[in-house]
């Protein structure tokens, strides 16, 4: 059985994401995005690396989150952390729904299918623009702050906000894939054929799953609209679901971190090589998408435990 | 057709290459659906439960192929099962290691079949075969199907198979499918004889021996009474 | 409101043409080999930027320019298959979508840098702009045009695979890989002329887009997801599949454009999703 405690590589790991307060305080909104972006990572990675369920859609749920939160802030009220429990109750109901369509189906007709939901939801909050602003995206509205701590300029609250919920939401998804639930999702990965011969109802489980995962997506993206205080329809598009699935892959999905990881690499690669022109930093998102799956099938991480493993 | 199989019989089910012994299993478990007809355990009609359903109401089975889980422990694997039949695995809140009960019943069925604990794919072959048997059995099946146990498993490996199976509680109804005549006659107290999709013959080793319809399908070949 | 319908038709369906030999090649290699291969946006986009170099810089006439994008989207597509794609057919689907996800985005980056992102168009004959006029409705000669090389193509197609040696190796391959091997067909020397054949098209239908959508490196992403709507919807591996949910998608999106413009592209999504949910193995699928 695997050990649930922490390890104490996991605690460096932790302190380490203190330092972008102390080392690089100009980057702090970036370090913000990261979290924001390793959040939404993590919850793939409980369908994607954990169930086995591919989604080309995911953006959906991190859309939905981020709309229902900039909705709550620039009508009712901007107190976030209350926002940010509507959100991803709105993302999970959505999630739950859409769940009892998805699971039944695998392949190409899933990737498909999950796509098509994602471009559905994306027309719509494009073309109910009297709602969400439509092309031009959701403005006018300011979320202060969070218990107290402004989101100033230097982004110190913000990064603070983004980091403590994506820790908590970390500490939960670990919780799930140590618990007997997420066991079963491993089996269903490993072999769904034999899931129903042990008695499991594989599909329950798959629906389960498919709406922790959409709750989680939806936090992240209500998390991103607090501390920008603007919600664009990107939060919804393919190229975010596309994204997310790149960031997965290379940090490694199934092992938690990996999504984390390669929402490090990524956001902070794309960071320094898009100043030039977006265009050219596609050439080499796309060059490290075909190592990766020629060389390093199991992500970085995936890579790091083999090189580890090795000596012994 | 009409098939019963009273308790804690130990059936065989016999028949050339395409006899659909397989597809009885499959229709049984509900992997495969039924075009009409109804299957009932003890009295209660299952016909139309899903394949996990009837596993909870006592129906288990093996796969001729090796149809495991790779990259879970033989524990975990096991652990899965006995979660999955006490309704524990819906539980996403407490960790595993709070299922001691589960878990060391797993240990138990592990251990009384003489699985080491490692991770599937790393087991060698004829320990997979038995952790195909270990997964039904932590199920607490009232009926057991077996399809070719020993498929794959060396001669002499095979007897110890077929004894640990034969060790199984009385109370427990067993069908399986094997090719090998010796382990049918010496296993067997009833054995079913199945060509082109319907039932030869139904009756003990003795009967069938000496049946001629069955030396027929047989070729003479092999069917001989051990 | 009668002409306008029938407007809407005639250009949904020369669209709907445009779709088909965009897409027509993945459908039958994913059939074939079960590869998924997203990049196949990007031969038709070798194939636009083709025609628009040789029309643009080197004074070609638009008609010569087609067999040379058709040519040089086969030979791209070739060597890729040899090269790259060959050692992916075992690969999960998930793989193969990453993978070739990365050679669009390369392809994206490589054809910005050479040809910037500006949206381009190409220089057409004087016979193919204007439209024809039948009463009150009026008929764009490109878009004519465009129908008679669509039903061209698809006829010979159909030849071609129903009436020759090659074409039944395909079948075969795409029926069932394993028998097909059985019976002695070489379906990896069949996959690669089906792969070159493919790509070609695309590339053709890529160079024929020029005039009717525009063209920047974005376009091998941008008619990914209709690319893929067809496939999904026409079922794998058939021709006739794929023409027909290549003409249903164009026309629906035509008049979605025409008569709901604020719904935008919500109309087709809804009916791909209610396709699938219907039949997910594709209108004329088999698997």
């Amino acid at each position: 059985m695997e050990n649930a405690r922490f390890r104490p590589l996991e605690y460096v790991f932790w302190a380490c994401t203190l330092l972008p307060f102390l080392v690089t305080p100009s980057y702090l909104s970036l370090a913000s995005q990261v979290a924001v972006t390793a959040l939404f990572a993590l919850s793939l990675d409980l369908i994607l690396g954990y169930a086995g369920i591919v989604s080309l859609g995911h953006a959906a749920f991190f859309g939905m989150g981020a709309y229902t939160a900039g909705l709550i802030a620039k009508h009712y009220w901007t107190e976030p952390l209350s926002g940010l429990l509507v959100a991803a109750v709105s993302a999970g109901v959505l999630g739950y729904l859409l769940s009892h369509i998805v699971v039944r189906f695998r392949h190409l007709a899933l990737i498909m299918l999950t796509m098509g939901f994602g471009l559905l939801l994306a027309e719509a909050a494009n073309s109910a623009s009297a709602l969400t602003g439509g092309a031009d995206g959701l403005q006018g509205f300011h979320v202060p702050g969070v218990l107290g701590f402004k989101f100033d300029m230097f982004g110190r609250a913000a990064y603070a906000y983004a980091l403590a919920v994506l820790f908590l939401c970390f500490l939960v998804a670990r919780r799930i894939i140590h618990s007997p639930f997420g066991l079963a999702l491993r089996g269903i990965r490993e072999n769904a054929t034999r899931m129903p011969a042990i008695g499991a109802p594989t599909l329950a489980h798959l629906r389960k799953a498919y709406t922790i995962a959409a709750v989680i997506a939806g936090i992240a993206g209500a998390v991103l609209t607090h501390t920008t205080s603007t919600v664009s329809l990107e939060t919804l598009s393919f190229g975010r679901s596309a994204d997310v699935l790149v960031i997965l892959i290379l940090g490694g999905a199934g092992r938690l971190y990996g999504g984390i990881i390669g929402a490090i690499i990524y956001m902070v690669a794309r960071d320094q090589f898009s100043g030039v022109n977006p265009q050219y930093w596609y050439f080499w998102i796309g060059l490290l998408l075909v190592a990766v799956v020629m060389f390093l099938p199991n992500g970085i991480l995936g890579g790091l435990r083999a090189l580890r493993k090795k000596p012994q | 057709m009409a098939l019963e199989l009273p308790k804690g019989a130990r059936y065989a089910l016999i028949g050339p290459n395409g006899a659909g012994k397989t597809t009885l299993i499959n229709l049984l478990t509900g992997m495969l659906a039924a075009d009409s007809g109804t299957i009932l355990l003890d009295g209660a009609d299952i016909t139309s439960l899903k394949p996990y359903q009837r596993v909870h109401r006592g129906l288990a089975r093996t796969f001729q192929i090796n149809t495991l889980f790779p990259r879970l422990t033989a524990l975990e694997s096991v652990t899965l099962a006995v979660l999955e039949r006490d309704g524990h695995a819906h539980n996403w809140w407490r960790g595993l290691a709070a299922h001691r009960q589960a878990i060391d019943e797993a240990a138990g069925i592990l251990r009384s079949l003489n699985i080491p604990d490692r991770e599937t794919a790393e087991l060698a072959y004829g320990q997979q075969r038995l952790l195909e048997i270990a997964l039904a059995l932590a199920t607490r099946p009232r009926v057991l199907l077996l399809d070719e146990p020993g498929a794959g498993v060396p001669r002499d490996e095979s007897a110890a198979l077929f004894s640990a199976i034969e060790s199984l509680s009385g109370e427990l109804t067993i069908l399986f499918i094997e090719h090998d005549m010796n382990v049918v006659f010496r296993f067997a107290s009833r054995i079913i004889v199945m060509v082109g999709g319907r039932i030869l013959l139904e009756g003990s080793p003795d009967e069938v021996g000496r049946d001629p319809r069955v030396r027929e399908v047989y070729l003479g070949g092999h069917a001989r009474a051990a | 409101m009668l002409s306008s319908l029938a407007g809407v038709l005639f250009d949904g369906f020369a669209y709907g043409m445009l779709l088909f030999l965009l897409s027509v090649g993945l459908s039958v290699t994913l059939g074939m080999m079960n590869f998924v291969n997203l990049a196949h946006c990007s031969f038709a986009m070798v194939g636009a930027y083709a025609t628009f170099s040789l029309v643009g810089r080197h004074g070609w006439p638009f008609l010569a320019t087609l067999p040379m994008a058709f040519i040089a989207a086969a030979v791209i597509s070739v060597i890729l298959e040899r090269t790259l794609y060959r050692r992916l057919y075992r690969a999960s689907d998930l793989d193969q979508c990453l993978f070739t996800i990365g050679i669009v985005f390369i392809s994206i980056a490589v054809y910005a840098w050479f040809y910037t992102t500006e949206q381009q168009s190409v220089q057409v004959p004087d016979w193919l702009k204007g439209a024809q006029h039948v009463g009150a409705m009026s008929f764009a000669n490109y878009r004519i045009f465009l129908v008679v090389i669509g039903l061209a193509i698809t006829a010979a197609l159909v030849l071609l695979v129903e009436r020759t040696r090659f074409g039944a190796q395909v079948r075969a391959a795409v029926d069932n890989q394993r028998m097909a091997r059985g019976l002695g067909i070489d379906v990896d020397r069949a996959f690669m002329f089906t792969f070159a054949l493919g790509g070609g098209l695309a590339g053709l239908g890529g160079a024929l887009s020029i005039q009717m959508v525009g063209l920047d490196p974005t376009f091998a992403l941008a008619y990914l997801v209709y690319v893929l709507i067809v496939v999904a919807v026409g079922g794998l591996g058939s021709i006739g599949g794929s023409f027909a949910a290549a003409v249903v998608l164009g026309i629906s999106d035509m008049a979605g454009k025409y008569y709901f413009p604020w719904l935008g592209a919500f109309l087709i999504y809804l009916v791909m999703v209610a396709l699938l949910m219907w039949r997910p193995q594709g209108l004329f699928g088999k698997r």
